[in-house]
């Protein structure tokens, strides 16, 4: 090795050494500086004979270029693990929590409403509404349930006072829902009466209703669902079609159970209760009542201003309470109007 | 109606197992609600590990639709059970029980629309001490009917068997013949259960010459009854229409198992077998001789059966099934109607144990009724695809609920009558719409306002230790409304009901978190919720007073000029009261004018740089900035788009009275680039004009 060879792998073992930048610059001043050992041969060309002048400062120069990369090298590093230890340096805990505002939640029976609203809508239902303080007419008199009808006393109807202190007999809070259905029916046949015919009703109608009686599965306050399909001919069947595939999809359950049992209602005839028996979970193999539907009843289907010979019409009611309860496995009816955060904001 | 298996079974058998029978009655609409075997009950009262024959039996409890009055009674529950499998009724055979004894009642029906049958039959040296059969005993306890003495479970047994309410007069009470008759004005009656009552004008009363004996079909009067002492009796087997009974019970107070039966419709053609059948009884038990049956009638008043056509098509169209003629004929001939077949219909005539069967719907139902909802089939149905309208310029109730929720806000569902006291609390409403029938007092009255829920549900929160109580409610409210029509006819309700939604805060603006600083939740951040749900459009606010309300804290919140709503400062009286302990703020708002969105409308953006100046102006105490702002931009050049105070400062280097804004104005012109002078002429005018309207100064 000539001395050129052994000078550069000096200055690269010393750059090495160096672990700090100002370090860095004093080795490359014993090399690279004024008084340098590299400068130093550069000066010291002149004292050569001119023959060999040219090479020599050749191969200083090639050495020059080799000691500055390597100490340009160095000085690269030298600055990568500076700026590496100062990131380590500002390093997060990055498990801290996040910050913000928190999010808050649906009350579970909206977001039950919300879903059947939807799983309807993509079969073609429109939502209506009602007001909750109803006439008798439309809660029980255009309903088929005449007054002193037997099937009165299946509803505990919460009556109202008037200003002077007296009990108000043609208003009352709505039993349930299906008064919409004849202000729905009303509002369609009249809308569409110089036609002489009408498109299909086909709605659904959520909201509060009420009767007088209090204990962990029933309250004075509850929501209910009407549904309503009148057309040309729509039948019992689309009935049992409609409702078993909607209580399939909102419970997400292809093995459902749904049967449908004759029972009673003064506004729908033949009449079904409608009871689901689940496959899987708590309530396994029991059946469940859950609905009640029927053919609305000619007499009703007239007070809506409807013609029960042109048209007919399915309707159902469900409870999206009891709907809710089931689907989270909620066991106190109470806790839905109780306003607990605790509760509630499990249902972000 | 409770009754034990074993009767039934002695009335009808198929070959079905217990279980098997019970699903049956379910499914044909008789639903079984419960199902108990003696045998259990038994083994845990005498724990022994024999258990009697006599209890091998099973009590098994109908949940029976006021529509089937028929199956109130064993023999209707048989009846029912041979249409649904074809098993033979084995009914008990009643002969006509001849006459000993000449001695009549006559019978006077002077209601005959209440009371058009009325049969009345003399018994004369009746044992009234005599011990009821155990049979009939066991047969009656176990239909849930208490044992009383033998005439009276005589009649008890018979009602449970046919389904004939029957009465037992005392004889030698009873003077002159028997009339059916409304009630002279104000005439009182001393009942059974000791209750006196005054019957209103369409009650019927059995009564004799003498005195009233009854509230017909409903309850018995205390001096005419049979007791241990009683030698001769007055059987009394009638018939009450149904119209002449409904709700009358109901609206004395109570409800009676004659009272029941009458108002869902008794069989109209049972009174004589059922008389003919108590009176045997009674004599094979209690001994007597009978007298003859007397039986008034007023036939045009008896119930109609009027034929009913059933046709085919119809069936066929209302079921979505076709079941085909001579199967419907077979259904309808197996439940024992009479009728009468055409080419393309049957002509069914109801029978009289049939309160149900009035239209062609009520034959649909019973033949699918009998052929099984469950063998109908559920395809999804087929209908005309047409999309529904989707109005872009409107938002829906659930989507405002979400965007509080995403906002951290919780959804409460509070009740819709409300303590009388938070209504005048936070409504200052003195005459809020009151129940007639609360289930409690503090449930009494309808809310007006949703305020009371929420701060209800706070203090509920506060109590379970919440620090941080974020909520909301859509609902309606309730106020009385002398502009709809008040005679509650077919339209109006007489109350405006409008839909409302409201948000309450309390505790800190923030969860608690680490590097954000704690400060407790003001008007301003609500404020901000209610601006922020409502973009793009623009609230105003103007201070108003509201008894809920901080009388400082409060804003009436305008769109388009009209108020919509409250926002503010739940009013410090209030916070003793309620075990508030932090500021409470609150918004409600009516929902109807929030649900209108405008459809987005489109501005091409300026192509030119937008010039932003500071304005810093100080301004008297009492300046409401919104004014201030409105005059701003009002006076502003065209190029003026937008001035956003970005600060508000009061303490040092200001006066106490005073306060100094910074306001940002942002210019930018749609056909050139803006000079200096065209944004110091601006700022210029703007100072101009707070300075004159306001008394402003520009803040070095």
């Amino acid at each position: 090795m000539n001395n050129l060879e052994k000078l550069i792998a000096q200055a690269t073992a010393d750059f090495s050494a160096a672990t700090e930048i100002p370090r860095l610059e004093e080795v490359k001043a014993a090399y690279l500086g004024k008084e340098g050992s590299l400068t130093a041969m550069l000066k010291g060309l002149g004292k050569l004979p001119p023959e060999e002048r040219k090479a020599a400062g050749a191969n200083i120069n090639i050495a020059k270029a080799r000691v500055e990369s390597a100490l340009a090298e160095r000085r690269e590093a030298l600055r990568n693990a500076q700026l590496e230890a100062q990131l380590q340096a500002s390093a997060l805990d990055v498990t801290l929590p996040g910050r913000g505002p928190s999010r808050g939640s649906l009350h579970p029976v909206m977001r039950t409403l919300d879903r059947i609203e939807q799983l309807f809508r993509s079969i073609g239902f429109a939502v209506a509404d009602g007001p909750e303080i109803e006439t008798d007419w439309h809660n029980f008199t255009a309903l088929n349930t005449p007054e002193n009808h037997p099937a009165r006393s299946m509803h505990d109807t919460f009556y109202l006072l008037d200003a002077a202190g007296k009990v108000r007999q043609d208003v009352l809070l709505r039993t349930h829902t299906s008064p919409v259905q004849i202000r729905t029916m009303l509002a369609h046949a009249e809308k569409y009466r110089h036609l002489g015919s009408m498109p299909e009703i086909r709605v659904i109608c959520p909201g509060r209703v009420y009767r007088v009686d209090s204990d962990a599965t029933h309250s004075p306050m509850f929501h209910q669902v009407e549904g309503l399909w009148v057309s040309e001919n729509v039948s019992f069947a689309d009935l049992k079609g409609v409702v078993a595939d909607f209580l399939r999809r909102f419970f997400e359950s292809d093995d459902l159970k749904v049967r449908f049992r004759p029972s009673f209602f003064p506004f729908t005839e033949p009449s079904a209760e409608i009871d689901v028996a689940f496959m899987h979970g708590p309530m396994e193999g029991r059946w469940l009542e859950i609905a009640g539907c029927g053919m609305v009843h000619p007499n009703v289907l007239r007070c809506g201003g409807i013609d029960p010979e042109k048209y007919t019409g399915f309707a159902f009611g469900m409870g999206p309470d009891r709907l809710t309860m089931l689907r989270y496995g909620i066991n106190d009816l109470r806790l839905f109007f109780d306003g607990d955060l605790r509760f509630l904001s499990q249902f972000q | 109606m409770q009754f034990p298996e074993s009767w039934l079974r002695a009335l009808v058998n198929p070959p079905l197992s217990t279980e098997e029978l019970c699903h049956l009655l379910t499914m044909a609409g008789l639903e079984v609600e419960e199902c108990r075997s003696l045998i259990t009950a038994a083994s845990a009262d005498f724990s022994s590990v024999v258990v009697a024959h006599e209890f091998d039996d099973n009590l098994i409890t109908l949940k029976l639709t006021p529509n089937r009055a028929d199956c109130l009674s064993l023999f209707g529950i048989a009846r029912e059970v041979a249409a649904l499998t074809g098993a033979p009724l084995l009914l008990p055979a009643i002969a006509p029980v001849a006459p000993v004894l000449a001695d009549v009642r006559g019978i006077i029906l002077d209601a005959p629309a209440a009371c058009p049958r009325y049969c009345g039959r003399i018994v004369r040296g009746v044992n009234a001490r005599a011990a009821t059969p155990d049979w009939m005993k066991q047969r009656i306890e176990r239909c849930g009917v208490r044992s009383i003495s033998a005439l009276v479970d005589v009649t008890n047994y018979v009602m449970l068997e046919l389904g004939q309410p029957l009465h037992a007069f005392d004889d030698a009470q009873l003077q002159g013949a028997i009339h059916v008759r409304y009630p002279a004005a104000g005439e009182q009656m001393l009942l059974l259960n000791e209750q006196t009552v005054t019957p209103s004008a369409d009650t019927a009363l059995i009564a004799d010459e003498a005195k009233s004996l009854a509230l017909a079909g409903i309850m018995g009067g205390e001096h005419s009854g049979i007791n241990d002492a009683t030698t001769d009796l007055f059987l009394e087997s009638a018939f009450f229409a149904p119209a002449a009974i409904a709700g009358k019970a109901r609206a004395l107070g109570f409800s009676s198992d004659a009272s029941y039966r009458y108002e869902r419709g008794v069989d109209f053609e049972l009174q004589r077998s059922a008389i003919e059948r108590a009176t045997q009884l009674i004599i094979d038990i209690c001994g007597g001789t009978p007298g003859p049956v007397v039986e008034a009638l007023a036939a045009d008043q008896l119930p109609q059966r009027a034929p009913v056509h059933l046709r085919m098509v119809r069936a066929a169209r209302v079921l979505g099934i076709d079941l085909g003629f001579d199967q419907i004929e077979k259904l309808i001939a197996g439940l024992g109607f009479a009728y009468t077949r055409t080419a393309d219909q049957l002509i069914v005539t109801p029978p009289a144990y049939r309160f149900d069967i009035a239209i062609e719907e009520d034959l649909i139902e019973e033949i699918a009724r009998l052929h099984g909802y469950d063998n109908i089939p559920a395809p999804p149905p087929t209908a005309r695809l047409e999309m529904l309208p989707l109005p872009e310029a409107r938002r829906d109730v659930m989507q405002t609920r979400r965007l509080l929720a995403e906002r951290g806000y919780h959804e409460v569902v509070n009740y819709s009558f409300v303590d009388a006291d938070w209504e005048a609390d936070f409504a200052d409403n003195a005459s809020p719409v009151r129940l007639a029938n609360p289930i409690a007092s503090q449930m009494g009255v309808m809310r007006s306002t949703l305020i009371g829920g929420l701060v209800g549900a706070l203090v509920g929160n506060l109590k379970r230790q919440a620090e941080r109580v974020r909520l909301f409610e859509v609902g309606r409210c309730f106020l009385p409304d002398e502009t709809h029509d008040n005679g509650g006819g077919q339209d109006g309700t007489g109350y405006h009901q409008p839909l409302r939604i409201a948000a309450l805060a309390a505790g800190p603006a923030w969860p608690e978190q680490w590097g954000a600083p704690a400060r407790p939740a003001d008007f301003f951040d609500v404020k901000g919720e209610l601006e922020a749900i409502f973009a793009p459009r623009r609230l105003r606010f103007e201070r108003t007073s509201h008894p809920a309300l901080h009388p400082g804290r409060a804003a009436s919140v305008l769109l388009d000029g009209e108020s919509i709503g409250v926002v503010g400062e739940i009013h410090p009286r209030w916070h003793q009261k309620y075990e508030l302990a932090a500021a409470v703020v609150v918004f409600e708002i009516d929902l109807a004018p929030f649900l209108a969105a405008p459809f987005p409308t489109y501005q091409e953006p300026s192509r030119f740089p937008a010039v932003v100046r500071d304005i810093a102006l100080i301004l008297p105490q009492q300046c409401a900035v919104a004014a201030l702002q409105d005059a701003l931009l009002a006076a502003a050049p065209a190029y003026v788009r937008e001035i956003r105070l970005f600060d508000l400062y009061q303490g040092k280097g200001i006066a106490p009275d005073a306060k100094s804004l910074a306001f940002r104005v942002t210019m930018q012109d749609t056909q050139k680039t803006l000079a200096d002078h065209d944004a110091d002429a601006a700022v210029a005018q703007l100072v101009k004009t707070a300075t004159e309207q306001f008394g402003a100064q520009l803040r070095k």
